[in-house]
């Protein structure tokens, strides 16, 4: 019979090769889904990997938007991964991010129609405080009182959602708007806009700052006292403690991190790409960008590539959409498909399979 | 020549008229479409696509759909519709309000590919708008409902706080305080256009609280089902004709008309006559529609509903006509004035005798 058999350590080739081999599994299951459905499925499974990447009509303009997809999506998960290294859950990242999106632009709005230099630099900070504000509610709720973040951080993000909505038709909404609710569109408004820094590459700040994260992240982990700390607290609490790490200062620095980076993500892409604060003006990558984290096995370089991955799915899915005629549900199947093999063949690391020979009773 | 046996293949599927599929793909008039919720809703989105396919079946070979569900408004439309200009469209219509700053910013990018946006007020050389004058349907609604209430409670499911609604709102309670002046609305906002949970709870709701009448701005038949449960309810299709909820709740509806005019405008692209516009039609035109008044209306009442109707129609009535004042007491329009299209298509007020306030 066939057994599992734990490895003394995870093996590092097979680190390496479970994504791999996880995306091509899933281009054979989801071509056999396509097949099934009538479609081509080497189109298909063409059309979502390859063409948002070299095909002549739209590479020039997709792989760009590659980044514009990933960058908040990394920006969050980056921030989410120092927390659940330490075992510190933060759910509420879509919370945050919406909160700095309000902050920024409620900021930046204050002084229209100013024109200076110093107002995005200004709005990008509100950002950054929204969010970390934000997520100091959970923090300082679950140190003084040991509530659980989980439901805290998680709950407060349908209360964004409310003050998202409330200033969509209020107190940001564009007075010269004909009566429909949303603000001001940002990006239209140059002191406040987040542009394109390099035509044609997509790179906006928020681009910018999502590779910074990721280089500040692994410094971070692999070369500073306060990595070596979340680490150790995330693997084992007690032996940390006696290690002298003050617990509650870190939930404070995972938390605050979080927040600040997810209010960022939520700014650049208010001031961006998103251009207005509207009512669904979240979109969810507070939550997918859990998912990220995971995805990228908590490694910055790993979150990287699976945010690029998923950005990815999405475009390339949104190309299959229209250019086959798949539903929008069979992308989502295909996109659950790609998690579900990616996550699942990661027992290959911790374990490996064995051929063992039935025991004679 | 990869990427023409790749359009090709999708032409075939898409279409999904069992045509075979022909080899001059390139020649064909590409027409693309991008719905807020998915295709088979039941409300909004399923009637925009089902006039999508109207159109193709209309010009059969000559014309290539392609369409795309479920697409947020914001950020990612924008991308959707860029991918959709680059893969060789010739015509996109974007059929919800929140899509109107990323057709702007694409059609500005795009000059030669025409854009047609949905209930939108912005236009471009070769972006037009087009929307229906729902508040024509309202009107006859609000006769009804006046006429059909014991109670003197009408519920008003509405979504968002933006004009096509507040004008649905007030169309619909003028017209029934004319023939019933004892009738209350109470509007019940539900920040949705489809959520069969979020509009069956309002609906149950706002009949608990007494209403036996309900109007709905939300895509879902929901409220129909809630009211076919409480009994003596009575409701009105909304984008769809409902008829299945007939006679009894359903009694008449609202149905959303919109194949004529994309036959209209894909024609005119391909006589190359297009030129942006500002559609705004209703009864009259036939973009707004009428579901047939159910047998649970009495004969005099229907036959009035129906006069109503054609008088709108034939443009000898307008709903909005004076005296009127606004829900503060401050004249909106004198008597036997009518509203102008520039404060209708920016309408943000209550009419005068409405209670509570619209969401701000």
């Amino acid at each position: 019979m066939i057994k599992f058999v734990k490895r003394p350590e995870p093996s590092k080739a097979w680190t390496i090769a479970t994504p791999i081999l996880a995306v091509i599994l899933t281009m054979i299951l989801g071509g056999i889904l396509f097949a099934l459905m009538g479609k081509d499925p080497f189109a298909a499974i063409r059309t979502i990997f390859w063409d948002p990447l070299f095909n002549d009509q739209f590479a020039a303009y997709s792989r760009p938007q590659l980044l514009v997809k990933a960058a908040p999506l990394i920006l969050i998960a980056i921030g989410l991964s120092l927390g659940f290294k330490a075992g510190i859950w933060n759910i509420g990242a879509e919370g945050q991010y919406i909160m700095g999106a309000l902050a920024g632009a409620a900021v930046g709005l204050a002084f229209y129609p100013t024109d200076a230099w110093w107002i995005f630099p200004l709005m990008v900070i509100a950002g950054g405080i929204g969010g970390f504000l934000w997520a100091m509610i959970p923090a300082i709720l679950k140190t003084r009182f040991n509530t659980n973040e989980i439901l805290v951080s998680l709950m407060l993000v349908y209360i964004a959602e409310q003050l998202l909505a409330s200033a969509a038709l209020s107190w940001l909404r564009n007075p010269e708007g004909n009566g429909f609710p949303g603000s001001r569109n940002l990006s239209q408004i140059p002191a406040m806009s987040n542009p394109e820094l390099i035509a044609g590459t997509g790179t906006h700040w928020g681009v910018v700052a999502a590779f910074a994260a990721v280089v500040a992240a692994y410094v971070l982990i692999n070369k500073h006292m306060l990595g070596f700390q979340i680490r150790l607290t995330g693997e084992s609490p007690r032996a940390a403690r006696f290690a002298g790490v003050k617990d509650k200062l870190l939930v404070l620095f995972c938390l605050g991190v979080a927040g600040a980076l997810s209010g960022l993500a939520g700014l650049f892409e208010v001031t961006g790409p998103a251009g207005q604060i509207s009512i669904d003006f979240g979109a969810g990558y507070g939550f997918t960008a859990i998912i990220v984290a995971f995805l990228g096995r908590l490694h910055p370089v790993g979150i990287l590539l699976a945010g690029l991955l998923l950005a990815l799915t999405f475009i390339g899915g949104e190309l299959a959409q229209f250019m086959l005629g798949l539903p929008s549900a069979s992308i989502q199947v295909f996109q659950g498909m790609l998690l579900m093999t990616l996550l699942g063949m990661d027992i290959f690391v911790n374990y490996r399979l064995m051929i063992v020979k039935k025991e004679a009773v | 020549m990869k990427r023409r046996t790749l359009l090709t293949a999708a032409t075939a599927s898409v279409l999904a008229l069992g045509l075979a599929a022909p080899s001059f793909a390139a020649d064909k008039v590409k027409v693309g479409f991008i719905y807020v919720g998915p295709k088979n809703d039941g409300g909004w989105s399923q009637h925009h696509h089902e006039a999508a396919e109207e159109m193709a079946a209309h010009f059969g070979d000559a014309v290539e759909i392609v369409v795309q569900e479920s697409v947020p408004e914001g950020a990612d439309s924008e991308r959707v519709l860029t991918q959709m200009a680059l893969s060789g469209a010739d015509l996109i219509f974007t059929t919800s309000f929140g899509y109107m700053d990323p057709t702007v910013n694409v059609a500005a990018k795009f000059p030669n590919v025409k854009f047609e946006h949905a209930t939108g007020y912005k236009t471009a050389p070769n972006l037009g708008v087009y929307s229906a004058r729902f508040y024509e349907g309202r009107a006859v609604q609000g006769y009804l409902a006046g006429k059909m209430t014991k109670s003197n409670k009408v519920g008003y499911i509405a979504s968002f706080p933006i004009p096509e609604v507040i004008r649905g709102i007030n169309s619909a309670y003028i017209h029934a305080k004319k023939v019933n002046p004892d009738v209350e609305f109470n509007v019940v906002w539900a920040y949705t256009w489809f959520d069969p949970a979020k509009e069956s709870d309002a609906a149950q709701a706002l009949i608990d609280q007494g209403a036996d009448v309900i109007l709905q701005h939300t895509d879902s038949t929901a409220p129909q089902a809630a009211a076919q449960k409480a009994g003596n309810v009575y409701t009105f299709g909304q984008a769809a004709d409902m008829a299945e909820y007939g006679p009894m709740p359903r009694i008449s509806s609202i149905i959303d008309v919109w194949a004529p005019y994309y036959i209209e405008r894909v024609q005119a692209v391909m006589d190359g006559t297009w030129e942006t516009d500002t559609t705004w039609d209703g009864i009259g035109a036939g973009m707004v529609g009428i579901g047939e008044i159910s047998s649970a209306v009495p004969a005099d009442i229907k036959a009035e509903a129906e006069a109503l109707r054609d008088s709108i129609a034939a443009g000898e009535y307008h709903p909005f006509t004076g005296p009127l004042n606004k829900q503060d007491g401050s004249v909106w329009l004198a008597d036997g004035e009518v509203a102008d299209d520039g404060t209708l298509a920016g309408m943000n007020f209550y009419v005068e005798g409405l209670s509570g306030d619209i969401p701000q």
